[in-house]
């Protein structure tokens, strides 16, 4: 279908047309090809590379920090990431056409989880080469995949529900403070919960336990702000939201035997890169799944029109209390594995600053859209670091982007469309045919 | 009941900001039926446009030798800070809301937002990482009655905060641009096409709210004179607790939650430790919403809001 939609388009526009239809059957597979060349690339040339072009070292997040703080080193930056990341790309993935369309297919017909399997494992390899370069690099990936998890998850309250709800670093908070307590209590000498309770190698096993604990101890808070719901919707919804927002952040303050306003630190690193990013793939898997089965679709049916919703034989206080507590219970792993990534948290984290941090997020990459939150989270993540050195004027520059966005396109770049694994990962071309 | 009473003052003095600053979101509901979320920060470059208009008052008195009573200087600051402010209350109007009526309403809501972070960053570069003071243009007199203690500051600030919630009522209830309003904020399709604009009324709207701001600004800066770029962030939020409290769209009410709010955050920092205030006061926010689902006079939403 994409072939023929680009050929209809072929006549008007000349070279951009002549591009697209190039790389239009290059399947996903290509790509994740191509990227691993590039990674594996700069990991063997990059040092030499950068060296012979002036560049003190590897450019960190392909030369934007680079070309920002030194105009200087803007050509060498440019030949730099034309050199190591977009050349290989391109070609490999050109090259590479036929076999890996002739891969997809195969993979495809053998079976669906294991063609998805493999396209997860070559990802994972590009992110993990990729990190292996520097620790900020790990750190930034960590975030924001984070980030990811945090955005799709109120994608489903704000988007697909279509509540304004101000709660989710509230939810974060809860989920990052409970795993937090768990661990730290039951595995590291610590001067707030003393003696660890057990031996330390059982950690990393029990670690998915206090993040799910985590998770459920979010979903508990949630019901303070569905049941409310019930009753109330729209303004008075995000008023509500926001006040247990205040008051999540003001019990944990007051909690001292979580360190109070001072935080809670010596969280033991277990959130690693596989980890982070197994618990990314299966938040997004799940709630894919979630908002395309039939309670999904109940909570469309609820934003657009509670009462004839109702009429439908929708239990929409049910549809209310699964998505609040479901969204929540996301925001709460979520929030564990931050603490841990991080090893410290305090309550001022998750104040309004996040609060506006991830509805940017949700809003700029599009409602009622998995694929919008993904691709809202890792660009604003990627940009809010890359823009690092402009200081203040970062938060110039990225507030005034979403504004132009939201004004050009109010639902956000990538809304209402359905993330489709499946259509993702097929070949884009039957092998032996020409399209 | 000497310590009631002084904390009584407190909450009427503390309460009249959040009043001034709900008022805004209130008025800008009942037109639009968006709620402005750079208002916060309009508060705050109102509090740091009067630091400007006072500083500089004070310095063209001195350069011309003359000297002009405090009191006099204060008039003019709220006088002219207000006419610049509502300037800016124009801008946002044009910038973030105007392009957005029709789009769905949260995106307005990130457009507010966003325009807020940059009003702080534009203060927090102008004027620099420091707090300023705001200059004390009054000398404090304390009036002790009954064990009372009343400053000549706090009597100050709730007087001209009430004169200017009774000349907004006035104002809405008694001149014609006010009766446009009200007719806007009943219906705004049917009545631009009986001849009133829109973008008119919404403009005004906008300047009457920041003008309101900034007056809650200055006689913040009258009592706390101590500003920061980020200070609007949270005067902001919980004004806007209290625009909902009040019901959405209701002046009234937003003056009254106003009010309300600052009392209970008085008395629960008075009976409890004050790390507990924000706690209990919220609990207790959330709890009046349970009960009174639409707040105190707003009604349920019917078919003619757009949802």
């Amino acid at each position: 279908m994409e072939a023929t939609s680009s050929e209809l388009s072929a006549p008007e526009s000349g070279l951009k047309s002549k591009i697209g239809r190039l790389f239009s059957r290059v399947p996903i597979i290509g790509w994740l090809f191509g990227a691993l060349v590039a990674v594996i690339l700069e990991q063997i040339v990059g040092m030499p590379l950068a060296l012979a072009l002036g560049l003190p070292k590897i450019p960190v997040l392909f030369g934007f920090v680079t070309v920002l703080k030194k105009p200087m080193l803007v050509p060498s930056t440019m030949l730099f990431v034309l050199l190591i990341y977009f050349l290989p790309i391109v070609i490999i993935a050109r090259l590479s056409l036929e076999p890996a369309n002739r891969l997809a297919e195969k993979l495809i017909n053998f079976s669906m989880e294991g063609s998805v399997l493999i396209h997860l494992v070559l990802l994972y390899a590009i992110l993990h080469i990729w990190a292996e370069v520097s620790d900020y690099r790990l750190l930034i990936l960590k975030f924001t995949l984070i980030a990811i998890m945090v955005t799709v998850s109120l994608n489903v309250i704000n988007g697909y529900m279509g509540e304004f709800s101000c709660s989710h670093p509230g939810f974060m908070a809860l989920g990052a403070y409970t795993a937090s307590v768990f661990t730290v209590s039951l595995f590291v000498n610590d001067s707030l919960f003393g003696q660890a309770l057990l031996p330390s190698f059982l950690g990393p096993f029990l670690f998915p336990l206090g993040l799910i604990l985590g998770g459920c101890v979010a979903s508990l808070g949630a019901l303070l702000v569905a049941i409310p719901s019930f009753k109330t919707r729209g303004d008075y919804l995000a008023i509500i939201s926001l006040a247990f927002l205040f008051i999540v952040k003001s019990l944990i303050e007051n909690l001292e035997f979580v360190g109070g306003p001072r935080g809670l630190s010596s969280q033991p690193d277990w959130a690693n890169l596989p980890i982070v990013f197994a618990w990314t793939v299966a938040c997004i898997w799940i709630i894919n799944n979630f908002v395309r089965s039939t309670l999904g679709k109940a909570l469309n049916a609820v934003r657009d029109e509670e009462t004839a919703a109702n009429a439908m034989t929708v239990n929409t206080r049910r549809t209310k209390m699964v998505a609040f507590m479901f969204a929540a219970f996301w925001a709460g792993v979520a929030g564990g594995l931050f603490a841990h990534v991080l090893r410290y948290v305090n309550p001022t984290t998750f104040g309004i600053q996040k609060l506006a941090e991830v509805l940017a997020m949700v809003y700029f990459g599009g409602l009622n859209s998995v694929y919008g939150s993904i691709v809202g989270a890792v660009s604003l993540s990627i940009l809010g670091e890359a823009l690092r050195p402009l200081e203040l004027f970062k938060w110039i520059v990225i507030p005034l982007l979403l504004i132009l966005v939201m004004i050009f396109r109010p639902t956000g770049l990538i809304a209402f469309k359905e993330f489709n694994v499946k259509k993702l990962i097929r070949p884009k071309q039957s092998p032996g045919k020409e399209v | 009941m000497a310590f009631f009473l002084q904390n009584l003052v407190n909450a009427l003095q503390w309460g009249s900001f959040y009043a001034l600053i709900a008022l805004g979101y209130s008025m800008v509901y009942s037109i639009l039926m968006l709620f402005n979320f750079a208002h916060g920060d309009i508060f705050m470059v109102g509090a740091y446009i009067g630091f400007g208009v006072a500083t500089g008052l004070m310095v063209l008195a001195s350069l011309w030798a003359f000297t002009l009573p405090g009191w006099l200087i204060l008039v003019l600051t709220i006088l002219l800070s207000m006419f610049l402010t509502s300037f800016l209350g124009m801008f946002v109007e044009r910038v973030g809301y105007r392009p957005l009526r029709e789009a769905p309403r949260a995106s307005a809501a990130i457009t507010g937002l966003m325009i807020g972070i940059i009003l702080e960053i534009l203060i927090l570069w102008g004027m620099g990482t420091q707090r300023v003071s705001f200059p004390s243009l009054i000398d404090t007199v304390t009036y002790n009655i009954g064990g009372v203690f009343i400053t000549n500051k706090k009597i100050m600030i709730v007087a001209i905060s009430l004169s200017f919630m009774l000349a907004l009522h006035l104002f809405i209830k008694k001149t014609r641009w006010g009766m446009a309003m009200r007719a806007m904020a009943f219906d705004y399709v049917v009545v631009p096409l009986m001849g009133v604009s829109i973008n008119h009324i919404a403009r005004m709207t906008f300047a009457i709210g920041s003008a309101l701001a900034a007056v809650a600004g200055i006689l913040f800066g009258v009592a706390y004179p101590v500003l920061d770029p980020y200070m609007g962030i949270i005067f902001g939020w919980k004004a806007f607790v209290a625009a909902i409290l009040g019901g959405r769209g209701s002046i009234m009410g937003a003056t009254l939650a106003g009010f309300l709010l600052g009392f209970i955050e008085i008395f629960v920092a008075m009976i409890f430790p004050s790390t507990l205030r924000d706690l209990i006061a919220y609990s207790i926010v959330l709890l009046i919403l349970v009960f009174r689902p639409y707040g105190f006079f707003g009604e349920p939403y019917s078919a003619k809001l757009r949802l």
